[in-house]
């Protein structure tokens, strides 16, 4: 087992640097480049080479790479253009608030759809399986945003429970738990919504696969209870590809959160994104792209570990 | 019935044409059976028609501006009221599909051509040049690609036709993942290994006989591409790094109706968000429909 889990971390290294060749020859070969952006269109060819001389940028790029990484190892990302921060507070500041609301949403998401694509199976083909097909199908093809903008409409607009986006209300110095559970609620149920959509109908499909299986016969003839044999026999099978499916899902869920992000206001690390991407702030954009890059592959390693962890099928060799 | 996967094929010649075309003809008449395929269909037609041939019939301009009728809710004059610019907004409703929908389809077309192109060269050589091939795949998948999108879209500001292009060359990779697995299995079979002895190049085998097998496979992912295209395009559009101006779209529509959220001025939200959904769910059907058809693990048995 440790063995097997060693030989997967060392398999991801390779991947983690492809990120970070990425992420780098792609801010490195825009047109312009890093200084024009800093300095803005109006900057002297003198004025562009003097910041290129102070930055390092006029060396050769695979060299700057190299150095670039060298940086990266100790944890060192680079300085912001515009905020007077590194990269890394930016980020350290960012990334927990972009992982609350993710993290909640999947967790509801995780709860509701096992619960919405189980009940489906069984009852496939009735009146409550169709209406929660079409609700589904609704929610999965409704663009997050305007998900977001009808959420906003009905929640705050409308109905005034819940403030609209930020992530606190300026007139209150210290804001306390209430005010956090207020401004991340809404958006919370935007990303869970989508997600339920997708994963319900995902469960709902292994759920009917597996209710008509063999061993499911075989329980029921046993004498088994018919609770047990959907919730301990069924359930369980179905569930577990639900942890691969999270680790794929992560890029997607953060692409997902940005736009969220975007439309509430709330200050994670899309938001951030959003606002370096437009203002060419080139070492926020690399440091976001190269973290949520290996967030991602180490999600699908540990979705992996865990996936063998819970089903005794697989081997280790 | 005897399953597809049973019928006896010709090992010598591969799949014969004829036996080919009558499975093909089958399987597309299970897709018109399904009535998602005809609900999604019929969705597509009404937003081409209103897209397409509704400017030939309303005869109003989407560009000018009319300060004396400005955020007006419907009515007779605007059946879908007017813009903070006092524009109406059926009118923009149309011409801004267009656009929505040619960059969507197109898109989703070009990823596809790269993905398949890549997965089945990746498939057939194998060895080192595949593994270091889908690696390069493994890397770009780990990378959200909302994000990258948002950054090039930022540098360079394009056009209909370079944001086609850039999305196609950032969404490619899932399609090469599948295409790729879908050969790496196809490649077993008698057929290829048949046509191999008979001292069929590469070449050959790719375009005569796993190309045509990965065609069901591709073209029901293909559907979901365009409304993954359809819907990153309303996405960078919604935040301001889609198309340039004047020509409107529906998610730069969407995100300048947002200002206008507080002003209860809904007859400016509702409209394009319903367009993109009404896009999305017709592409989705159709796409289940052509799995249900395509898929024989699916396929309820006769």
């Amino acid at each position: 087992m440790l063995k097997y889990i060693i030989r997967r971390a060392i398999q991801a290294i390779p991947s983690l640097l492809g990120v970070t060749l990425i992420g780098f020859f792609l801010v490195h070969i825009v047109p312009g480049g890093p200084a024009q952006a800093m300095l803005g269109p109006r900057a002297t060819p003198a004025r562009i080479a003097q910041v290129n001389q102070e930055f390092g940028l006029n060396k050769p790029l695979p060299l700057q790479y190299i150095q670039w990484l060298g940086q990266l190892l100790h944890g060192n990302l680079g300085t912001s253009y515009f905020y007077n921060e590194t990269v890394l507070h930016l980020i350290a500041v960012n990334m927990p608030r972009t992982l609350a609301i993710v993290g909640l949403g999947v967790l509801f998401a995780h709860v509701f759809s096992i619960l919405l694509g189980s009940l489906q199976a069984y009852y496939h083909d009735t009146k409550f399986d169709y209406i929660m097909t079409s609700l589904t199908y609704f929610f999965y093809s409704m663009p997050i945003f305007w998900l977001g903008i009808m959420i906003i409409m009905l929640f705050s607009i409308t109905l005034n429970w819940f403030p609209s986006g930020g992530l606190s209300n300026p007139l209150t110095p210290n804001p306390g738990l209430g005010s956090w559970i207020a401004h991340t609620t809404l958006p919370v149920l935007t990303i869970m919504l989508t997600t339920v959509a997708g994963w319900g109908r995902y469960m709902r499909t292994a759920m009917s696969e597996n209710l008509i299986q063999d061993y499911i016969r075989t329980a029921r003839a046993k004498g088994i209870k018919e609770s047990a044999v959907v919730l301990k026999h069924a359930l369980r099978n179905s569930v577990l590809p639900l942890i691969t499916l999270l680790g794929f899902a992560l890029p997607q869920l953060f692409s997902g959160a940005l736009l969220v992000e975007v439309i509430f206001n709330y200050p994670g690390m899309g938001l951030l994104f959003w606002d370096a991407a437009n203002q060419r702030d080139y070492p926020v954009i690399l440091g976001i792209v190269v973290i949520t890059g290996f967030l991602t592959i180490l999600g699908n390693l540990l979705a992996d570990l865990l996936y063998g962890m819970v089903d005794p099928r697989i081997q280790y060799n | 019935m005897i399953s597809p996967e049973l019928e006896p094929r010709d090992t010598l010649r591969g799949n014969q044409p004829a036996q080919e075309k009558r499975r093909a003809s089958r399987e597309w008449r299970a897709f018109w059976k399904s009535p998602l395929a005809r609900f999604g269909v019929a969705g597509l037609i009404f937003l081409v028609l209103f897209t397409f041939v509704g400017p030939l019939l309303y005869h109003v301009s989407a560009y000018q501006p009319n300060l004396l009728y400005t955020l007006n809710p419907p009515s007779a004059k605007f059946p879908l009221g007017t813009d903070s610019l006092g524009r109406d907004y059926l009118s923009r409703m149309m011409i801004g599909g267009q656009l929505s929908l040619e960059v969507g389809f197109a898109a989703a077309f070009m990823t596809t051509v790269i993905g398949v192109i890549y997965g089945l060269t990746a498939g057939l050589i194998g060895g080192a040049l595949d593994s270091l091939m889908m690696r390069l795949v493994d890397i770009f998948i780990a990378i959200p690609s909302l994000f990258l999108l948002l950054f090039v879209d930022s540098v360079f500001r394009p056009n209909a036709v370079l944001l086609i292009i850039i999305i196609a060359v950032l969404s490619w990779f899932g399609v090469a993942r599948l295409v790729r697995s879908e050969v790496l299995s196809l490649k077993r079979r008698d057929y290829v290994e048949a046509a191999r002895a008979l001292g069929a190049s590469n070449w050959r085998i790719m375009i005569q006989h796993l190309l045509p097998n990965v065609m069901g496979v591709v073209i029901v992912n293909a559907t979901f591409q365009v409304a993954d295209a359809i819907l990153t395009v309303a996405a960078l559009s919604f935040l301001g790094l889609g198309l340039p101006p004047p020509t409107p779209n529906w998610g730069e529509m969407l995100s300048s109706s947002m200002s206008y959220m507080f002003q209860n001025a809904w007859w400016l939200i509702y409209p394009p968000g319903l367009a993109i959904l009404i896009v999305e769910l017709s592409v989705n059907f159709i796409g289940d429909a052509l799995r249900q058809a395509f898929d024989p693990r699916l396929r309820k048995s006769a």
